[in-house]
């Protein structure tokens, strides 16, 4: 139930496990105080992730247990078919997707994949597309929009990967394309940032009808440490650029950049897999199904309506 | 022009007290660090007469250059509000929008005006590198959407300077919705059939690269000019190996197939002439 990758902020949860742990090794059999050590780790669980800063966030949405696109398909999407590659260059494993099931409809699939282990970081690229991954995925749009698919995406990513060939390739193209090509698709897409929303390479999915965010997932223009070395020319100044950036879940909802929060439970998605599903798929299919009911026409206009204006009315914030 | 009187001539002009000479009359250019004359400067378009350097322009001189002197409107943009985060590092965001306004006398990054190039009217917009690094927040966002509109609303043409260092990070996550934002309103220039021609000036990079600057009809790079995603930097310290010497230049883009045409500040305005009366003709 607690897995072992705490982080530095968990510094009370892991004396009382540490507690717990030897306990439950000397009395196995004593249930009662068991239950209460038990519920005391929750109790604290529940207080420090009731009050997360936004750097705890980063913290927390970068978590390696985290449940990443590839725990998604498999939990919310049954018969699934991974397609690949933009037929122009390469497949880009950076991103995953494929049609399959959600709910009893026929969808497309799309998601960055960070990878959990060294050997599948490496396989994924860390989760970082090049200028072919965002080819793919306007081939897949363009699949989904011909058979009338809705789209579901997945973001986790730091950003679009920085390297020599990804420039050389077009990789501004290839995201302001990607970003082009969503403005167009005649069907549904839903967005979900699951753990990290890194900039250019986060847009470049999650230009959507509805964008939703699980509660301690984070959505920013630029990492904090980059915000930081930058602007406070300081790398230690993480936190408050973290606080300064508006990241969070709350922060984006209170911006009217995203549509809707997924909470999470206590002690965050990575321990309580299951229940992270069934919220996302209730999030998800309570979406598609709102937007099911909107036609082609006055849907594409809507999604265009939406990002001319967005961020438009700043100034009447609550 | 010999060394002499290009050396002496500024002395006997200051001494008479000319207003309209700036004041530092000799530049040297940042390429090849020749010293070169305002005035010489001025006659080449800035561009190097040694290198071929061409010196990043502000709006105004943009616009001289493009239409002549007082030969075109200024579109006035008034933008919603400043600074909605409240954003501070080690100085506020408020503070710098004051300095960059009072140090630049514009608004914000990105200024338009409309003109006549030969006979065709034409909406340009002019990214400002001298306004915090031409970044994209909500006033560039805004204004490029009410550039397109207007665009739309007279059926003239969309031309667009690019110059930025990519988002503005000090609006955070607001900066990041620009790039779809302005994306969405190339769309209405493309639904429309508005020709879009975008010139990527020195520097163009980030979000800004990564929007609407890659989705022009038609890409003009000037000489020269540094285009890309990420910077040169943070690329080496990903990759860990030594980048060409010409990497991200436009050079270097149109041999990737980045962009359709190179040009020499001087060969611009004859070519987006032809250019539109082309896209126009049929
Ligand atoms: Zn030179």
């Amino acid at each position: 139930m607690y897995d072992e990758d705490f982080l530095d902020f968990e510094q009370p949860v892991i004396e009382l496990k540490k507690k717990f742990d030897s306990f439950l090794n000397e009395n196995p059999n004593q249930h009662e105080k068991n239950n209460d050590l038990k519920k005391k780790i929750d109790d604290i669980l529940k207080k420090i992730y009731s009050n997360l800063t936004p750097w705890q966030k980063v913290q927390v949405a970068r978590h390696p247990k985290r449940p990443h696109t590839i725990d998604y398909i498999e939990n919310l999407i049954t018969d699934f078919i991974p397609l690949s590659g933009d037929k122009k260059y390469a497949e880009d494993k950076s991103i995953i997707s494929g049609i399959g099931t959600f709910e009893k409809r026929s969808i497309m699939v799309i998601g960055t994949e960070k990878g959990n282990s060294t050997e599948t970081r490496i396989k994924h690229n860390f989760g970082m597309a090049k200028p072919e991954g965002y080819r793919k995925v306007q081939r897949l749009y363009r699949l989904a929009d011909k058979f009338n698919l809705p789209i579901l995406t997945f973001v986790d990513t730091a950003g679009a990967f920085p390297g020599k060939e990804a420039e050389e390739r077009g990789q501004s193209e290839a995201i302001a394309n990607s970003i082009s090509v969503s403005l167009n698709i005649k069907t549904p897409i839903i967005s979900t940032i699951i753990g990290e929303g890194g900039s250019g390479g986060a847009i470049a999915l999650a230009t959507a009808d509805k964008v939703l965010m699980l509660e301690n997932s984070v959505y920013s223009v630029i990492s904090p440490e980059g915000c930081a070395s930058i602007l406070w020319r300081d790398p230690n100044m993480v936190k408050q650029a973290a606080n300064a950036l508006n990241l969070t879940a709350s922060n984006c909802s209170r911006l009217g950049v995203i549509d809707e929060i997924i909470p999470e439970l206590p002690g965050g998605a990575h321990r309580n897999y299951n229940q992270t599903f069934v919220d996302v798929k209730k999030s998800i299919n309570n979406n598609l199904q709102e937007l099911l009911k909107i036609n082609e026409e006055d849907l594409v206009s809507l999604r265009n309506e939406k990002y001319l204006n967005i961020t438009s009315n700043l100034n009447q914030l609550p | 022009m010999n060394w002499l009187t290009n050396f002496v001539r500024p002395k006997i002009r200051a001494l008479v007290g000319k207003r309209d000479i700036p004041e530092n009359l000799w530049q040297s250019c940042p390429n090849c660090e020749k010293m070169i004359h305002h005035k010489d400067l001025v006659e080449n378009l800035y561009i190097c007469n040694q290198c071929n350097y061409h010196f990043r322009l502000d709006p105004t001189t943009r616009l001289n250059i493009l239409f002549g002197k007082e030969e075109y409107n200024i579109i006035e943009i008034k933008n919603s509000f400043d600074d909605p985060l409240k954003f501070k590092d080690k100085k506020s965001y408020i503070n710098r929008l004051k300095e960059y306004r009072k140090k630049t006398s514009h608004n914000d990054a990105l200024s338009f005006a409309s003109g006549n190039i030969e006979n065709e009217k034409v909406i340009v917009g002019v990214l400002n590198f001298n306004f915090m690094g031409g970044s994209m927040g909500n006033a560039v966002g805004e204004s490029f959407v009410k550039g397109v509109q207007l665009s739309l609303k007279e059926k003239t043409p969309f031309i667009i300077f690019t110059a930025s260092g990519g988002a503005r990070m000090q609006e955070g996550i607001i900066s990041l919705m620009q790039m779809p934002r302005t994306v969405a309103a190339t769309e209405i220039l493309k639904k429309n059939a508005i020709p879009y021609i975008v010139i990527l000036t020195n520097p163009t990079t980030g979000g800004v690269t990564a929007s609407f600057a890659m989705l022009g009809d038609v890409t003009i790079a000037e000489s020269g000019s540094i285009i890309g995603f990420a910077g040169k930097r943070v690329i080496q310290d990903t990759i860990r190996e030594k980048l060409p010497d010409d990497f991200q230049t436009a050079e270097y883009l149109k041999t990737h197939g980045m962009v359709d045409i190179v040009i020499n500040r001087k060969e611009l305005k004859s070519t987006l002439s032809s250019i539109i009366k082309h896209l126009k003709n049929n």
